[in-house]
């Protein structure tokens, strides 16, 4: 959903482009031979500028503590240690190579590096919004754009938390944002921009071209991590005492700590990925509220008739799940809409954590394949009825006219899009992850000896203790 | 002299400290314990994983009083702990041979 151009070199195209949108205001125009480069809006700046800070507080602290929370004392550091670096480590090979890879143009599958390194990125080079004749700074892009990088390892982690060695764990990251996200975030989000799509029509990604579509990154972030946590779990293997001996959470007062920053933050990571402060950012912003709201609301009625009793964590795990379901959606819904949207993947979420895992008795110690990956697909293919005009959503537009004007909207034909995109980013990510783990594990091995494992992995991995009484 | 050891619901401690200080007993020795009696234990449930935990938690008190003060304090902790409710705790009353006073050196009943 997500452009950028070389404002300098394309200057020509654009200028012709704003010539040719408003006619009426040609002839004036056109004596001024040498069109002016846009200047970026402050309030759009200001706000995806606090955006790109709230989704790194998702990661630094929030998903750390909420998983932290979630896993024994012995446990508590390892866990914040590999988000914490995890965010380092990504934020670096972001702009080493992934922001090239990701939004530059090459081919469907990835871009090039032609940017590597932000090679002829500065102060002056914009990146596109989605309204015509909008732009950002670049540096406000790539930065916006590096917190998702950051976020999305970070998500798998939780898969096989307490059993999982560091460097190793290191290692996966660093290749999989090389060939499993970045991949996936250019086929998603990489597009020419509203101002040169009409003139360089297949300059887009793959899944862009379909016509896919993901607001915020259900696909990209979610289901992409979800997917491979599954696979990471699956290669690992259980925890030593899974189901045999009590895994219970540490501390859920940490979870829920985590769980509200996560909350809070999400506002930058659903409405700041509308790149303008505009009606858009709103729609995004009430609707990750209320769908949000929904989704803890609806777990924990579940919960009251299933078990009885409505859980602190049970409703967290539920605020999450709405988190992740709205993110596709966020910028298409209606707040009613999302608010269905929520409450509904709630409750699949509820099913996959407590039912289809048990069933198959895969040690998803976190469930990120449950509430990530199912939430987002749950999300995704919501999308497209959310997303419809005749149900209060925004529609898609066409950006291939200029000036843009709205689609057509055909919910089943975008349900199946929206299908298609959801089975490329299990497929692709599954299998590459699960090749990855797999090659690692089988080399230097991803997990710690038993001894480790039981003592836990903060005095054996890290050498310290999270609580010292 | 007689070592009086109580274990009772967690909830009662202050209850039955205000009582004990009440009818005169001038000190004791609480500890955070885990055990388990008739009450077998509590259920958790955590996103669908159920964890029966048999080991429940409760707080054991210690305390030395003269021989002739042991009905009154058996007393007092029996109806003051009770909640009629399985696994209110227990009572147990031991000899005990010798008491000091590490500051003075007294013994004895002097030391209590």
């Amino acid at each position: 959903m997500n452009a950028t151009c070389k404002i300098r070199e394309k200057l020509a195209a654009l200028g012709l482009a704003v010539f040719l949108a408003a006619p009426a205001w040609a002839q004036d125009a056109a004596a001024a031979a040498v069109p002016t480069p846009p200047t970026p809006d402050k309030g759009d700046t200001a706000w995806v500028l606090l955006s790109a800070v709230l989704v790194l507080m998702m990661s630094v602290p929030g998903l750390a503590l909420f998983y932290g929370g979630l896993v024994r004392a012995k446990n508590m550091l390892s866990v914040l240690m590999q988000v914490l670096t995890i965010v380092a480590i990504a934020s670096l090979v972001w702009v080493g190579w992934g922001y090239s890879l990701s939004f530059t143009g090459g081919s469907p599958y990835i871009g090039g590096l032609s940017k590597a390194f932000l090679s002829g990125v500065d102060a002056t080079t914009l990146a596109a919004t989605f309204s015509n004749g909008v732009y950002i700074p670049e540096y406000a892009y790539v930065v916006f754009q590096m917190t998702f990088a950051c976020i999305t390892p970070a998500l798998i982690v939780g898969a096989f938390a307490e059993r999982i060695r560091f460097w190793p764990l290191m290692l996966f990251v660093t290749i999989w944002l090389t060939i499993v996200y970045f991949p996936i975030a250019h086929m998603v989000w990489y597009w020419a921009g509203p101002d040169f799509l009409p003139t360089q029509p297949g300059d887009h990604g793959l899944l862009y071209g379909w016509g896919a579509l993901d607001f915020a990154g259900g696909t990209v972030v979610h289901i992409n991590a979800g997917i491979a946590g599954l696979m990471g779990c699956l290669v690992i293997g259980k925890r030593i005492g899974y189901k045999s001996e009590p895994l219970p959470p540490h501390s859920l007062t940490m979870t829920m700590i985590g769980a509200s920053l996560l909350w809070v933050g999400w506002f930058g990571f659903n409405a700041g990925s509308n790149l303008e402060a505009n009606g858009v950012t709103t729609v995004a912003f009430i609707n990750t509220f209320v769908a949000t709201a929904a989704a803890a609301l609806a777990w924990a009625f579940i919960e009251q008739i299933v078990h009885k009793k409505p859980s602190l964590l049970g409703a967290a795990t539920g605020a999450v799940a709405g988190l992740v379901a709205i993110t596709p959606a966020s910028g298409f819904g209606a707040p009613v809409t999302s608010i269905a949207l929520g409450a509904v993947a709630s409750l699949v979420c509820f099913f996959f954590v407590s039912t289809v895992k048990n069933r198959f008795g895969y040690d998803d110690s976190l469930d990120v394949f449950g509430v990530h990956c199912v939430g987002g697909i749950v999300g995704a293919l919501a999308t497209a009825i959310v997303a419809d005009p005749a149900l209060g959503g925004q529609g898609w537009f066409d950006y291939t006219v200029m000036p843009a004007v709205p689609g057509t909207y055909d919910m089943g034909a975008q349900l199946v899009t929206q299908a298609q995109a959801v089975g490329i980013t299990l497929l692709w990510s599954g299998t590459v992850s699960a090749i990855l783990f797999f090659a690692i594990d089988k080399t230097i091995g991803l997990r710690p000896g038993s001894d480790a494992e039981r003592e836990g992995l903060d005095i054996n991995e890290h050498g310290e203790r999270a609580y010292n009484y | 002299m007689k070592l009086i050891i109580a274990v009772i619901k967690p909830f009662k401690l202050e209850e039955v400290r205000d009582a004990l200080s009440a009818i005169g007993v001038q000190g004791m020795t609480v500890s955070d314990v885990r055990g388990f009696g008739r009450q077998k234990g509590q259920t958790e449930i955590y996103r669908g994983a159920e964890y029966t935990t048999n080991m429940v938690p409760k707080v054991r008190l210690e305390l030395v009083v003269e021989e002739g003060f042991v009905p009154q304090v058996i007393e007092t902790v029996q109806q003051v702990a009770r909640t009629g409710k399985i696994g209110d705790g227990k009572l147990f009353v031991l000899d005990v041979h010798e008491a000091v006073r590490i500051r003075t050196g007294e013994t004895g009943r002097d030391a209590l």
